[in-house]
């Protein structure tokens, strides 16, 4: 579609050349202010005190646990939700059942949650005064403030993104080369890994990345359940307020900067993805 | 292979896709489903694949009943409409998918199979697309490649979604005829579903002809052309011309032609006579018709003619007497089809 | 259980599906609508009533809505240019559009903090002129403004897209003046959409917490939002209350939504 006004637009249609320019370089240098000034106040915080201390920052006991540990979280919910994130838009992007669209809404819901609430449900269950808290206790488990408490809130807050990244996908390509396999004799998985993730690889892979950047990125949910034990349970993100509130700002901008890193390679996978996908879509939503 | 369909019905929502058809379908026979959108042509062929379930009613090919056989194990080459070959495969791989699929112990060897997917692709005269992806040849390229995969599995029943209909006039001429002969030469049964009359009477044995989701006719292209069941058929299979006319005594005479009488059983009362623009004879005048124009300067012309207040368009070689505009001049109706006024179409 | 296609693999991705969203979504959000009633009716109705709860409410939903307000004609003018206009680093402006999803929260929330800060690049210049941001309720709104921009721009984009031009050139054609065609053809056709990237900016930004809290001073009474105000109900083992907090906001924002989704339906067009 895109395309369609790459040749320029008929006359009657455009602005004046000079509207167009000043409208144009407004909205550049505004973008580049607003989205790329934070970024670079980032870097430059956390170079301002020489490379030597972006060292010592990065090699400290508590980042190296913070780096670690988000890698951990994000380990064990991104494929979590990617499974089911496949299974969800299986049955939603192929078939017509009852309570469709219901089921729709509610792996869309976490999305309209505040991250803070998506936190709070889990002590509710959780914590030591939550419905399941005591009995965890004698069990001698622990879930809030420990590891099991950071991936389920990352996982709430991640939840919708593959399904709602295939579930249109899936729906536009349509069932016909998953029924034309079925008719020359496949069985399910046979039809699923010949055809199926084949065809939405793309799909599949743009979901799991921003699934992804958000699970690293996750403060507002894990902050609620980590109980912000140092050297434990802080997650980078978390580990840049621990720091920032120290004074520590070459501290928290180092940790800030490999975050900001991740998003920024983030953002270029995605737009690699998107043109091989051949579509645009605000599906980071 | 034969296949015998029972009383198949079946419903989405309120509306009728399938309503109580049934149909055989004989060894060796090319049959074609012919219908308007939404006449339940494409249900009954995917109910028949096993690609949808009626609600009730019998699938039964060769003698073995259906039920509760998923598509995979029915045997059956289905060709989609839109051919949906695997995008991500080469045309060789899409043939070959059906093989590979095949339980270890009944799978050919890799080199059979490859041996089996060239043949084919011979056979469909694509012999040398085999590393292209289906994104890289033409739309009847396409075509065939879909069917050389369909036969791959050597289906008993080839069923065929629109096969023609994502071509242009052209590619579709030449591979109805390809078509046509490849099912005698291989000796398939063979069903395709189409909404253009032309395809029907061209490539099939007999044709069922849908609407709202019954078979309303099923017979040979010239017994559908010469003898439809109803005007629906009539006006389907061919151009139609209509005329009032009124039933008294088993007769039925057309208005302002008190001379035209035809035999019916139509009740008496008001009905209309169905022609085709070419069985009307013109003869000249002067006489009860006027003739508003002549159009046309091929071998063919076509005589805009006022009978009574009704409009008739017939169809006239060159070399045949005709009058001009203005005239008047007589019509002799060699056949008329009868039919009660229909009922407000549902 | 009616199933239409002949697709194997329903019934197991269908369980996996539902025993997934029972335990992920459903089971905390029910305890989320259940446990604030331990209060009992009037415990809950004192509990979200404190002028401090209050004060937080009327703060998140204010600033929200304030800074969806400021989205729509800034996210409009970015769609505008990025769609109707070909220039050198489009692809690449398009895709910081979404830096603000893609930026961790915590990282957005500290980096707009020295930005704004009185010895921050912008702040130092703001600061002779009497202008507070960081530490004061204008820095919440512009950490909301920051994530809800995209919002607003990925919503737009798609339809400005689709936007057939004929209706341009037919206003055109009937002698309007292009700002009279924008004015009277383009923006009313574009209205629902941008009723709908005004709510999704909403949404977004009633429950933002990471981008705010370090620039908001968080002053009690006055800079204080409340999905803060859980925080410090949790911290204070104060389960219910939190709860009772949560469910608020929930509940005040599906009926935003459920509002503006209505208006938007009454407009004709219905987006997605």
């Amino acid at each position: 579609m895109s395309e369609a006004f790459s040749q320029g637009l008929p006359v009657a249609t455009r602005e004046r050349p000079a509207t167009r320019l000043v409208l144009t370089l407004f909205t550049v240098v505004l973008l580049v202010l607003f989205l790329l000034l934070p970024l670079a106040v980032v870097f430059t915080e956390a170079l301002s005190h020489g490379l030597g201390n972006i060292w010592d920052s990065l090699t400290d006991p508590e980042a190296i646990t913070s780096i670690e540990l988000t890698l951990l979280v994000a380990a064990i919910s991104v494929p979590l939700n990617s499974v089911c994130g496949v299974a969800a838009a299986w049955c939603i992007g192929r078939f017509q059942f009852p309570g469709r669209s219901l089921l729709i809404t509610l792996i869309e819901l976490p999305f309209s949650v505040s991250p803070v609430i998506s936190g709070l449900v889990w002590v509710l269950l959780f914590g030591a005064n939550g419905w399941f808290g005591p009995m965890l206790d004698r069990a001698g488990l622990r879930i809030i403030f420990a590891v099991p408490g950071l991936v389920l809130a990352t996982v709430l807050v991640t939840f919708p993104f593959v399904a709602r990244t295939l579930i249109p996908l899936m729906q536009e390509q349509g069932a016909s080369e998953e029924e034309a396999a079925i008719t020359l004799g496949a069985g399910f998985w046979q039809m699923f890994w010949r055809v199926t993730l084949p065809n939405i690889r793309w799909g599949l892979l743009y979901g799991v990345l921003l699934c992804n950047a958000r699970a690293m990125g996750e403060f507002g949910a894990v902050a609620v359940v980590s109980g912000h034990i140092r050297g434990q349970t802080m997650t980078m993100p978390l580990q840049v307020e621990a720091l920032f509130n120290d004074y520590d700002w070459v501290g928290a901008f180092t940790i800030a900067g490999l975050l900001s890193l991740l998003a920024l390679v983030t953002l270029a996978v995605k737009a690699a993805l998107e043109y091989r996908i051949g579509e645009r879509s605000g599906a980071l939503l | 292979m034969s296949v015998e369909l029972r009383g198949l019905r079946k419903n989405y929502g309120r509306a009728a896709a399938l309503d109580d058809v049934s149909l055989t379908i004989r060894d060796g026979e090319f049959l074609a489903l012919l219908g308007p959108s939404g006449s339940g042509k494409t249900t009954l062929l995917r109910t028949l694949a096993g690609l949808e379930f009626a609600d009730s009613g019998e699938v039964i090919i060769n003698g073995q009943p259906m039920h509760g056989v998923p598509a995979r194990e029915r045997g059956i080459g289905f060709v989609f409409q839109h051919y949906a070959l695997f995008r991500h495969m080469t045309v060789a791989r899409n043939v070959a998918f059906g093989l590979e699929v095949l339980p270890r112990g009944r799978r050919p060897a890799a080199s059979a199979i490859r041996s089996r997917v060239q043949d084919l692709l011979d056979l469909m005269e694509i012999g040398n697309l085999g590393g292209r992806y289906p994104e890289q040849i033409s739309g009847g390229q396409r075509q065939r490649v879909a069917l050389a995969r369909a036969l791959a599995i050597e289906p008993r029943v080839l069923l065929l979604d629109e096969p023609f209909g994502a071509l242009d006039a052209k590619v579709r001429k030449s591979l109805r005829v390809w078509l046509r002969q490849l099912h005698d030469r291989m000796g398939l049964t063979s069903i395709f579903v189409t909404h253009d009359q032309a395809e029907a009477m061209e490539m099939a044995d007999r044709i069922a002809v849908l609407r709202g989701g019954r078979i309303v006719q099923v017979d040979a292209p010239e017994t559908l052309y010469a003898e439809p069941v109803d005007s629906f058929v009539h006006e389907f299979m061919g151009e139609s011309e209509k005329l009032q006319c009124s039933v008294i005594d088993g007769l039925a005479v057309i208005e302002g032609l008190p001379d035209a009488a035809f035999a019916t059983d139509c009740p008496k009362g008001p009905a209309i006579a169905l022609i085709r623009p070419h069985e009307v004879e013109v003869l000249p005048g002067p006489g009860p018709v006027r003739v508003e124009s002549v159009h046309g300067n091929g071998p063919i012309r076509r005589l805009r003619l006022m009978l009574a207040g009704q409009m008739l368009e017939v169809l006239k070689p060159e070399d045949a007497w005709l009058p001009v505009a203005g005239e008047t001049c007589n019509v002799d109706l060699a056949r008329a089809r009868i039919y009660p006024v229909e009922r407000a179409a549902r | 259980m009616t199933r239409r296609s002949a697709l194997p693999g329903f019934g197991p991705a269908l369980t996996i599906t539902l025993v997934w969203v029972s335990l992920i979504v459903l089971l905390p959000l029910t305890s989320l609508a259940v446990r604030p009633w331990e209060l009992g009716l009037m415990g809950v109705w004192h509990s979200i009533t404190e002028p401090r709860v209050l004060a937080a409410l009327r703060l998140s939903f204010g600033a929200a809505a304030l800074a969806a307000v400021v989205n729509v004609p800034f996210g409009l003018l970015v769609a505008w240019v990025m769609v109707r206009y070909r220039f050198p680093g489009r692809r690449l402006a398009d895709s910081l559009i979404d830096m603000p999803l893609a930026l961790p929260t915590a990282v957005a929330g500290i980096a707009l903090t020295a930005l704004f800060a009185p010895k921050g690049w912008i702040g130092a210049w703001l600061l002779p002129l009497g202008i507070k941001v960081a530490y004061t309720p204008v820095g919440i709104m512009v950490a909301l403004v920051f994530v809800g921009l995209p919002f607003v721009v990925r919503t737009l984009e798609p339809v400005l897209m689709d936007l057939p031009l004929e209706a341009e050139e037919a206003a055109a054609t009937l002698g309007a003046t292009r700002a009279q065609t924008l004015r009277k053809v383009v923006i009313p056709a574009l209205a629902p959409a941008l009723l709908a990237g005004f709510a999704a900016a909403l949404a977004r930004g009633v429950g933002e917490y990471g981008s705010v809290i370090f620039i908001a001073g968080n002053m009690p009474m006055l800079s204080e939002i409340a999905p803060l105000l859980i925080v410090i109900r949790l911290e204070q083992l104060d389960y219910a209350g939190a709860a009772a907090l949560g469910l608020v906001m929930l509940l005040v924002s599906f009926s935003i939504l459920l509002l503006l989704n209505l208006l938007q339906k009454r407009m004709g067009v219905k987006i997605r």
